[in-house]
């Protein structure tokens, strides 16, 4: 097995495959853009790589209305406007109004960073090509004060997708790219012992077999995450419930399922076939 | 030496290009692989952009590198060069394996890979439609291939093999996330919606005002398009309700076009379309037509496959001519340019009758992820 630069942290179980693509990433000096299932771990994964690396974490949501230039930077031109019209300040120097985004923020940081540009696919189509030449030579320009940004520390970036939209080819090209399969048995439980050391190994064995069945019911909307079934043993030992509880009927179902139409559906396979939930 | 698999890569349809190939090879100099595990995972970490193309890069690889197996020197060969691949160049190595240089050594490999076609052409066919792909899960441990480190994980090709992101395909068919996320492209915006402040304009006027701040207004942006869906629920669409049901879904969720409609018709168009699924509320199918603009766009969801004469007759109604089913489809083409067929069939079964009859009034796609996008490209460009 090669030396590797992140292999996860104690409270993040990454596989081989992740591992590689990290330090693919790290070592070509190329996005990292992380897609899979929600509640795959994918944010979590930045802070894991952060960590990890001894970094620090910058992160960008980004929202559907979120244009490339605001994580570089933005002007704020009204704040301008209203002081030269009422505030007593020297408005010339026009650097005070201008203000760094995430990205200008890692660009211009004193040290190494990581940054987390997050569910990337929410904004419009053309937003990833709008961050290619930024990303790819990590320096802006500022026109407003003839003035170009340059990396002083290349930083490393992921980024996340739930793809609902597909991301442009160019900029997948310059991606290394991973999809983040949901856990199997085995690493679910590592990754439920990492959240909760004493779970009770029966409580865990009855809660899992229920997580898997449910996630495999034909029609559900939204598959049940890891998260929820963290939260659901969370909730399960808090009440001290035990195994047969559990077994008999399915306590607190409502941190598992959230969508109104599941829980119909849940409800249709229960009076159809006795379906435990 | 690698370079087998950029081919097979772009055999299999992948269009991996010089830039990625390079980072790939820049990620071998700089040691990331050391065995046939990491070439696996580093390959497809740098190569493929996309889950959907995993299966792709899982066919090409096993077909790359099972080849080795039939040669175990080969594969000896193969991993103490991802070892250390320096002392490998200078050539020292080879011998051990049995080769008198890296050239005969590579000529080895491209005959293992040689073979492997003449197989591949013999019948048993890599790439598996329908299961016929000696990948699969039935014989590939008669053939014996070992490949990687022993006991512990599975190697490469191992993981190759198994093909387990088969289900990540594009070419598989829809679900209503994937239907509501097609119409989503469908948008196209245009200023009419509520007033918002125009800063940039605000700035020009306030300028030009001498500092005098003026205020400037303009419409945010709402989309501006009109979509009607028809669904077949016939009988022959039985197979397809699954799907069907998924696209009501779809429907349902679909927000932000200026108008959109659903119908259901049985088979073809006659003289009323369903405005539910179950059969309910009937509208005539003319009233229809006259509501829609030339500027709506129209998606026909269904088999279009229909004896003939369910087709091509022209139904008598209340003792008067009627079109046929095939005029009244006529008839929304004409009204409404923008318009497409999506079939829920596989493109094999459309060889019948009222199949092309139906693919000559409307541009016709397979209901796949794929032929969605195609669909709505169709539809978003100028009529």
């Amino acid at each position: 097995m090669s030396f590797r630069r992140f292999q996860g942290t104690p409270t993040y179980v990454a596989d081989e495959g992740l591992m590689a693509s990290v330090d693919a990433s790290l070592a070509l000096e190329r996005p990292l853009l992380v897609k899979g299932e929600p509640g795959t771990g994918k944010t979590m994964l930045a802070r894991a790589v952060a960590e990890s690396l001894d970094r620090p974490l910058l992160t960008w949501h980004v929202k559907s209305t979120t244009k490339a230039v605001e994580g570089l930077y933005t002007y704020d031109v009204v704040q301008r406007l209203n002081d030269s019209r009422f505030g007593g300040k020297d408005i010339s120097n026009v650097r005070q109004y201008i203000h760094h985004g995430p990205l200008g923020k890692a660009l211009t940081a004193e040290q190494p960073v990581v940054l987390l540009i997050d569910e990337v696919d929410k904004a419009d189509l053309e937003f990833p090509n709008d961050l290619l030449r930024e990303l790819d030579e990590m320096t802006f320009f500022i026109p407003e004060l003839d003035e170009t940004v340059k990396a002083k520390h290349r930083p490393m970036v992921i980024i996340t997708s739930n793809a609902e939209k597909d991301l442009p080819d160019a900029f997948l090209r310059r991606c290394v790219f991973h999809y983040i399969e949901f856990p199997d048995r085995d690493r679910l439980r590592r990754i439920v012992h990492v959240h909760h050391p004493d779970v009770d190994k029966k409580l865990l064995d009855v809660a899992m077999e229920r997580f898997y069945k449910l996630r495999g019911v034909e029609g559900i909307r939204k598959k049940p995450s890891t998260s929820e079934l963290i939260d659901w043993l969370l909730v399960l030992s808090r009440a001290g419930l035990k195994a047969e509880d559990v077994d008999a009927r399915v306590p607190f179902a409502g941190v598992l399922v959230k969508q109104e139409q599941d829980k119909d559906l849940l409800e249709r396979l229960k009076q159809r076939m006795g379906f435990k939930f | 030496m690698f370079e087998p698999l950029l081919w097979n890569l772009r055999d299999q349809g992948l269009s991996v290009g010089l830039g990625e190939w390079r980072a790939f090879l820049n990620a071998m100099e700089q040691g990331l692989a050391t065995n046939v595990d990491d070439l696996y995972r580093l390959g497809r970490a740098i190569l493929v952009h996309s889950e959907a193309h995993y299966d792709l890069y899982d066919l090409a690889f096993a077909r790359t590198f099972a080849g080795l197996t039939t040669d175990p020197r080969l594969l000896k060969a193969l991993e103490e060069f991802l070892e250390n691949p320096e002392k490998f160049e200078e050539g020292r190595e080879f011998g051990k394996h049995g080769f008198a240089s890296m050239e005969e050594m590579l000529e080895a490999f491209m005959k293992t890979l040689d073979q492997q076609d003449e197989r591949h052409s013999g019948g048993n066919r890599w790439v598996g439609t329908g299961g016929t792909s000696p990948w699969g899960t039935g014989g590939r441990a008669n053939q014996g291939i070992q490949l990687g480190p022993q006991g512990g994980g599975k190697s490469g090709v191992r993981l190759a093999e198994d093909r387990l992101w088969e289900n990540y395909r594009t070419d598989r068919v829809l679900d209503v996330r994937d239907f509501a996320i097609a119409l989503k492209a469908l948008r196209q915006l245009a200023r009419e919606g509520e007033e918002i402040l125009d800063i940039d304009e605000t700035i020009d006027a306030t300028a030009n005002n001498d500092g005098e701040i003026d205020l400037v207004f303009k419409k945010a942006r709402t989309n501006r398009v009109r979509v009607a869906l028809f669904m077949d629920s016939g009988g022959s669409m039985y197979p397809h309700t699954e799907l069907v049901s998924r696209l009501f879904t779809a429907t349902k969720q679909a927000k932000g076009f200026k108008t959109f409609d659903s119908y259901y018709f049985h088979n073809c168009i006659y003289q009323h379309v369903w405005t539910d699924y179950e059969g309910g509320e009937r509208k005539e199918s003319g009233k229809v037509l006259e509501q829609l603009t030339a500027d709506h766009r129209l998606i026909f969801v269904g088999d279009a496959s229909m004896a003939p004469w369910e087709l091509f007759t022209k139904s008598a109604a209340l003792g008067l001519p009627a079109p046929s089913g095939l005029d009244r489809l006529g008839m929304f083409s004409k009204k409404c340019p923008a318009a497409v067929w999506l079939n829920p069939d596989a493109e094999k079964l459309w060889d019948h009758p009222t199949v092309s009859a139906i693919g000559r009034v409307f541009p016709m796609y397979p209901l796949t992820i794929d032929g969605l996008k195609r669909a709505i490209k169709h539809l978003r460009a100028p009529h």
